[in-house]
């Protein structure tokens, strides 16, 4: 491994982490969509900027864009405040308008800029490495890692200093208004972050994956604890993983990082989503077939004591009669008795069913349970 | 004097161009079937659906190309289709199985998929034999480069998409505005649902060539939202989205290729977020500008209401009607009032209060039988 790849896996991770942190609160307050209308809106920041002070690795673009996101959530809420749109078009409307103003001015006005919009969507990691910071001649490291590690170290800063503000505000706003947490400047400063942490990343994974990397590990999380602080431990590792990941995918392949970092975030959500243990797709699927089982045991063993000592039981018990007159498809009512021979619940006598003592206990228990 | 001649001749000659007019007929085509279908998607409250099916759609063209190898657009335009309905039921699977909700289902999808699409177009890029070029015009949009063949098929697939429309007309309005009801009444509202957001998808996908994937969302949301400050009826609003989206695409088309170095792209999405937001100000009874000249007008009167009864009840404790009483006198009794002075002056023009000295103020006769009708109204409410 090379000291230019060391130094983007180090980058990479700082980039996916310090997104991971604030994306919790984000996607926990519903609002994930912002993190996209943010990281395309934060260009017109460093549009005009640049236009007003002439240097692209001015301090002054990184506070403009940080602003131009903060406005951006400004101007949805304002938007939706006036009850004529809601806030999803709001949002659809605020971010492609700044943008569209952004690449217009970029294509007018700055042509010689080096600032291509593809690289904007885009980033490049890769690229990173080279642009050294430099103290006195020394050389002291990539300036992203530098950018990025101070991001990161503001944003744990923030979220541990107010975990429980940020918490009540974010759980129970009405709770922690009346508790005087002033939840609106707590969202604010989040939203605040939540723009630098876009800005920062900006340069080095482009505007989509700012939004993979704030969005996806958080969920991902979330469907595994319900707990707030396993939650951010959890975004943190797994945003640190799919870094590490997709970029030795991106390396194999000789394809984007940023899009193979974003690819493997997604990879993880897809997994956890699927096969995640009580609330994975699978779970959720077996559990469901688990209880329609449950309840054909429960409404064959009724159905039998129902009919027992009963001129008409010669018809009723038999296997076959189940599909008519339960309406199970000869298929299931197949499965169901193989289930209640192997539960003990029947015994199979010369074609019929017949409960045994523990079907009746289940029969009797059903009726009781139903009235 | 003749320069100016030659200049509007040449933007004429320009102007009746057949490549504009292939631009400006495919954008308008465009403009018109997204502001149509965008309706929908603003009365089903899923606008930003548009952001994420646009981008959701790049591994599918990137896909396309890498398995057919070719270029044409309906290969990749079939290909984006694809991807993008598989990432909108993706969003409505996450959202009907788990606890996240829609926003972070969108969010997950739009920016997964996109990164899957670019590391396909980064891998394509880098096969040695594959002429990718042409394949990121997807993501800004290039309305300049469009053919003949595409503003066939916008028009052909546009066509399509209005037509189910209007054929589906009753079952679409239905579960955009009551979903339990149509439920209720025995629709098939899942399988609407899934026509209609098909739709949206295809809307989307026969755009995004024209002004590209981050753009593609505005032209579902702006027009849409424009409309629907103008009127409350439905078969209004759906009509008008696609009169503002075609506007839209024709104005910023003809724009673009008058002013040098103006991207078309951006530019059609510009004009049609410009009128959504004068709609917005302007539109109808509720546009933001009426709705606070009614707060004004509504707060002065409150404050007249409230000087009158002010002088009124201070006349009343001094026993003398004539006796005059002090700005500070009316602030100490109201202490919310605004701009006193001003409104002092006002109803002195109307001829309800006089100033007695310099600074104080008493009703007129007229003044007090308003103040006491005033009074008298509040006291009847109560």
């Amino acid at each position: 491994m090379s000291q230019a790849q060391l130094e983007i896996q180090v980058i990479a991770v700082l980039v996916a982490v310090a997104c991971a942190l604030p994306g919790v609160f984000l996607v926990l307050r519903r609002a994930a969509m912002l993190s996209d209308a943010i990281s395309h809106s934060i260009l017109l920041g460093i549009v005009v900027a640049y236009f007003a002070v002439r240097d692209l690795s001015s301090p002054i673009l990184v506070l403009a864009a940080t602003a131009t996101g903060v406005l951006t959530v400004w101007l949805v809420e304002a938007l939706t405040r006036t009850r004529l749109v809601r806030n999803d078009a709001a949002t659809g409307l605020v971010f492609p308008t700044l943008f569209a103003i952004a690449v217009i001015l970029i294509a007018r006005y700055a042509r010689t800029l080096h600032l291509d919009t593809d690289s904007v969507l885009l980033g490049e990691l890769a690229f990173a490495p080279f642009h050294r910071f430099e103290v006195l001649g020394r050389d002291l490291g990539p300036v992203s890692a530098w950018v990025m590690g101070s991001i990161l170290l503001l944003n744990v800063l923030f979220i541990g200093l107010f975990y429980k503000e940020l918490k009540l505000a974010t759980f129970d706003p009405e709770f922690a208004a009346a508790q005087g947490f002033a939840p609106g400047l707590l969202h604010y400063a989040l939203m605040t972050l939540v723009s630098m942490t876009a800005v920062g990343a900006f340069d080095a994974v482009g505007s989509v994956l700012v939004v993979a990397l704030m969005i996806a590990p958080a969920a991902t999380a979330l469907l595994l604890s319900h707990r707030l602080s396993v939650v951010l431990v959890l975004a943190v590792a797994t945003a640190a993983i799919s870094a590490l990941i997709g970029y030795w995918v991106a390396h194999a392949l000789d394809a984007s990082i940023a899009g193979s970092m974003s690819t493997t975030c997604g990879a993880f959500f897809l997994a956890t989503y699927l096969f995640a243990p009580t609330v994975g797709l699978l779970a959720q699927v077996r559990r469901r077939q688990q209880q329609r089982m449950e309840f054909a045991l429960k409404m064959l063993a009724v159905h039998l004591a129902q009919h027992e000592r009963h001129p008409e039981e010669a018809v009723e018990n038999r296997p076959e009669h189940l599909v008519e007159h339960i309406r199970w498809t000869g298929d299931f009512a197949r499965r169901v008795v193989r289930r209640a021979l192997s539960d003990e619940l029947v015994t199979l006598q010369s074609g019929r069913l017949f409960l045994t003592e523990k079907g009746r206990a289940l029969a009797s228990e059903s009726i009781v349970q139903g009235a | 004097m003749s320069g100016a001649l030659e200049n509007v001749g040449s933007i004429w000659d320009l102007l009746t161009s057949p490549i504009l007019r292939t631009v400006a007929l495919g954008s308008g085509l465009l403009g018109a079937v997204s502001g149509a279908l965008g309706c929908f998607a603003l009365l089903r409250r899923q606008s930003l659906v548009g952001d994420a099916v646009s981008h959701a759609a790049l591994p599918g063209i990137a896909l396309a190309f890498l398995l057919t190898g070719t270029k044409s657009s309906f290969g990749l335009v079939l290909g984006a289709a694809l991807a993008g309905w598989v990432a909108m039921v993706f969003v409505l699977a996450i959202v009907r199985t788990t606890r996240l909700d829609e926003n972070t289902a969108l969010g997950i999808v739009l920016a997964t998929f996109f990164g899957f699409g670019l590391v396909l177009l980064t891998f394509i890029q880098r096969l040695p034999n594959a002429n990718q070029a042409g394949l990121d015009t997807y993501l800004f949009g290039q309305a300049a480069t469009m053919l003949h063949e595409d503003v066939l098929l916008l028009g052909a697939g546009g066509a399509l998409l209005l037509g189910l429309v209007v054929m589906f007309w009753k079952e679409f309005k239905l579960v955009s505005f009551d979903r339990e009801f149509a439920a209720t009444v025995g629709y098939p509202v899942q399988r609407i649902e899934l026509l209609l957001t098909l739709l949206l998808v295809a809307a989307i996908v026969l755009g995004l060539r024209t002004v590209g994937v981050v753009l593609m969302s505005a032209m579902i949301v702006a027009p849409a939202a424009a409309a629907r400050q103008w009127t409350h009826h439905t078969g209004m609003m759906v009509l008008l989205g696609a009169i503002f989206g075609c506007a839209a695409g024709v104005a910023g088309a003809v724009a673009s290729s008058v002013v040098p170095h103006l991207p078309t792209g951006p530019t059609i999405v510009l004009v049609a977020t410009s009128w959504a937001i004068v709609s917005l100000f302007v539109g109808a009874k509720r546009g933001i500008l009426w709705q606070w000249l009614r707060l004004r007008m509504l707060q002065k009167r409150l404050a007249e209401e409230a000087i009158l009864v002010g002088l009124y009840e201070l006349a009343q404790v001094h026993g003398g009607e004539r006796h005059g009483h002090t700005e500070g006198a009316l602030r100490a009794l109201s202490p919310n009032l605004l701009r006193v002075r001003r409104r002092l002056r006002e109803l002195e023009q109307r001829e309800l209060v006089e100033e007695t000295s310099r600074g104080a103020w008493a009703l007129t006769a007229k003044g007090q039988s308003q103040a006491q009708q005033i009074v008298e109204k509040a006291q009847e409410k109560r």
